[in-house]
């Protein structure tokens, strides 16, 4: 009696809203980072409910292959969760969403497969798991482009066909279209399905080549989204609410960020999409190069850190230069040192400092930088004008004032980090080459901005060591 | 008649969840839009139920199970590495006792 109660379709219903209802809960925790860890833990506890309810189902069955697929899964994800560097952060979350794109078309796969081409199911369902089926296949494929120019085995600039790019992206999803059509109105070949699914993968390899490696925030966020309108599209095809709402709820999700990120870069999704910024970009600069009359000033550590010494308040500003020379202890020793003599230090981050949302905060927080002296960039734009050193690392564009103050630049209106209102900016750079946009930063030839050329992780510890000596 | 309401029931749930994730996800703070994605990402890892319901149905072929299994791995991957990922930075946002001097050494060597 007991398991038949337990199979209960209603029963199973309300474990599913439960879980839901966690998964709402546990994303309301993430609006602090006191209640963050709570939030993430009551998520996963509705994801575990969500996970019983479905093999408490009657039908359930063939428990080999369900413990095979979830072992298999627990020693890949387990281990690669545990080990990931805080900087591969962009890359993993990639893989992870990845995997899950690619569970979404392959779920499409064995439906299509199992109703011998969707026979019998109502044409609503069809349509939902076909959709599942193209989208979740463009992210897993997209995804997995993207975790490998992350991850640096294929070359993070912009690879594309040139100007036929969007032209052959069109073509490739009137084609999947076409073919997703086709089956819904009543074929059954499986080789049409296949054909579905190639297309869809050759679109998401098509879409994210020619993304540069800047516009990965943007990207990856934007696939985030896919899988999840994907899962609940999923959800619809199998009458699954908790899929459902799981799903729409990580589109939603992904939608605000990517909108974020954009409006952060001053670009447009679709602009981005079409690909090849980074090299569009790149030529606009160059032209504009060289036409600075200012002049450079440089400074050395022992200068630096006389300045940075006698500061009352000090604002650093860190960039994916930081976090690529791995420098973000060196920086947090800085600060302790500062601290020590009485130096009121914090941090500006500007939203795409990184190479995924809020990338820098994980990046500090994991060297020890306690959250409360990390600064969003309006906070922090209140609080130059009564910053006496600004210290930038490894960050270019987010502070070019031709944002603001240029109306020809190609990235004016982009929202920027105002550290030139500051009494002075030192800045820590390899060279006087542009940052990724291409685009010269007015910043270095203002009268109050002193440059330390060197890598950031080395300059840094040289300005600690000598601050130390003071 | 009663698909049609299934349909419509599911659509008006799909709506209102995405309203719902439009007023959570705005509450989050810029600091923790990492964690947000990776632990959203570890959410849609839900398809794995998909799976699971699947290959518990009758008429699966060889085929069809070896393609199931995939998707459950993948899903299992999804769900729990990014859960994991996520509790490891979010433990890294909880303030900390200071601990003299644990900042550089913490990284592995590369």
């Amino acid at each position: 009696m007991a398991s038949t109660f337990l199979q209960a379709q209603s029963f199973l219903d309300v474990l599913y809203i439960v879980a839901f209802a966690l998964f709402i809960q546990g994303l309301r925790g993430l609006s602090g980072p006191t209640t963050a860890v709570r939030g993430n833990r009551i998520a996963a506890v509705g994801m575990t409910i969500a996970v019983i309810a479905t093999l408490l189902n009657r039908n359930e069955g063939n428990w080999g292959l369900i413990v095979l697929g979830i072992a298999l899964g627990t020693a890949v994800g387990v281990p690669a969760a545990r080990q990931v560097k805080m900087t591969a952060m962009p890359q993993m979350v990639a893989l992870f969403n990845g995997v899950g794109g690619g569970a979404v078309f392959l779920i499409s796969w064995s439906e299509f497969r199992l109703t011998h081409g969707y026979q019998g199911t109502a044409t609503y369902i069809t349509i939902f798991s076909l959709f599942a089926a193209i989208v979740g296949s463009v992210s897993f494929w997209g995804s997995n482009i993207a975790f490998g120019k992350l991850q640096e085995i294929i070359p993070g600039r912009p690879i594309s066909l040139g100007s036929g790019q969007q032209i052959v992206n069109l073509l490739l999803l009137i084609l999947a279209v076409a073919a997703a059509v086709d089956i819904a109105s009543g074929a059954h070949s499986q080789g049409l399905f296949i054909g579905m699914l190639v297309c869809a993968a050759l679109l998401g390899n098509a879409v994210v080549f020619p993304i540069g490696g800047a516009d990965m925030p943007v990207v990856i966020s934007m696939l985030n989204a896919f899988t999840g309108l994907s899962a609940a599209a999923t959800g619809i095809a199998l009458n699954n609410p908790a899929l459902i709402v799981a799903g729409m709820i990580v589109g939603a999700s992904g939608s605000i960020l990517t909108n974020l990120m954009a409006v952060a870069m001053n670009r447009s999704i679709p602009a981005i999409v079409a690909g090849g910024f980074g090299g569009g970009g790149a030529v606009e600069g160059a032209s504009g190069a060289g036409e600075h009359a200012g002049t450079v000033r440089s400074t050395s550590a022992a200068d630096a850190a006389i300045q940075l010494a006698y500061a009352n308040r000090v604002v650093i500003v860190p960039g994916y230069g930081m976090a690529v020379a791995q420098a973000q202890h060196a920086v947090r020793e800085l600060t302790k040192e500062l601290e020590k003599r009485q130096v009121e230090v914090s941090y500006a981050i500007h939203p795409v400092a990184g190479r995924m949302p809020g990338h820098m905060n994980v990046l500090l927080a994991e060297a020890d930088v306690p959250y409360d002296q990390l600064k969003e960039m309006e906070e922090a734009n209140q609080e130059f004008g009564r910053t006496d050193v600004s210290l930038v690392i490894g960050a270019n564009d987010v502070t070019n004032p031709a944002a603001k103050n240029t109306p020809s630049s190609p990235i004016y209106g982009m929202p920027i980090l105002e550290v030139s209102n500051s009494h002075s900016v030192i800045v820590i750079k390899r060279s006087m080459n542009p940052g990724f946009a291409g685009i010269e930063n007015e910043l270095y030839y203002e009268p109050e901005t002193t440059m330390l050329f060197g890598d950031a992780k080395t300059a840094v510890s040289e300005i600690t060591a000598e601050l130390a000596q003071l | 008649m009663i698909l049609a309401s299934t349909l419509t029931t599911n659509l008006a749930i799909l709506v209102l969840a995405g309203f719902i994730g439009f007023v959570v996800i705005s509450k989050v703070p810029n600091t923790l839009h990492t964690p947000l994605m990776s632990g959203t990402n570890a959410i849609h890892g839900i398809v794995l139920l998909g799976g699971l319901l699947i290959v518990g149905l009758s008429g699966n072929g060889t085929f069809n199970k070896v393609i199931l299994v995939i998707a459950i791995a993948f899903g299992t991957i999804n769900v729990v590495g990014g859960f994991l990922v996520t509790d490891r930075m979010l433990e890294m946002f909880k303030s900390k006792p200071k601990s003299g001097d644990g900042g550089s050494g913490g990284e592995k060597g590369s």
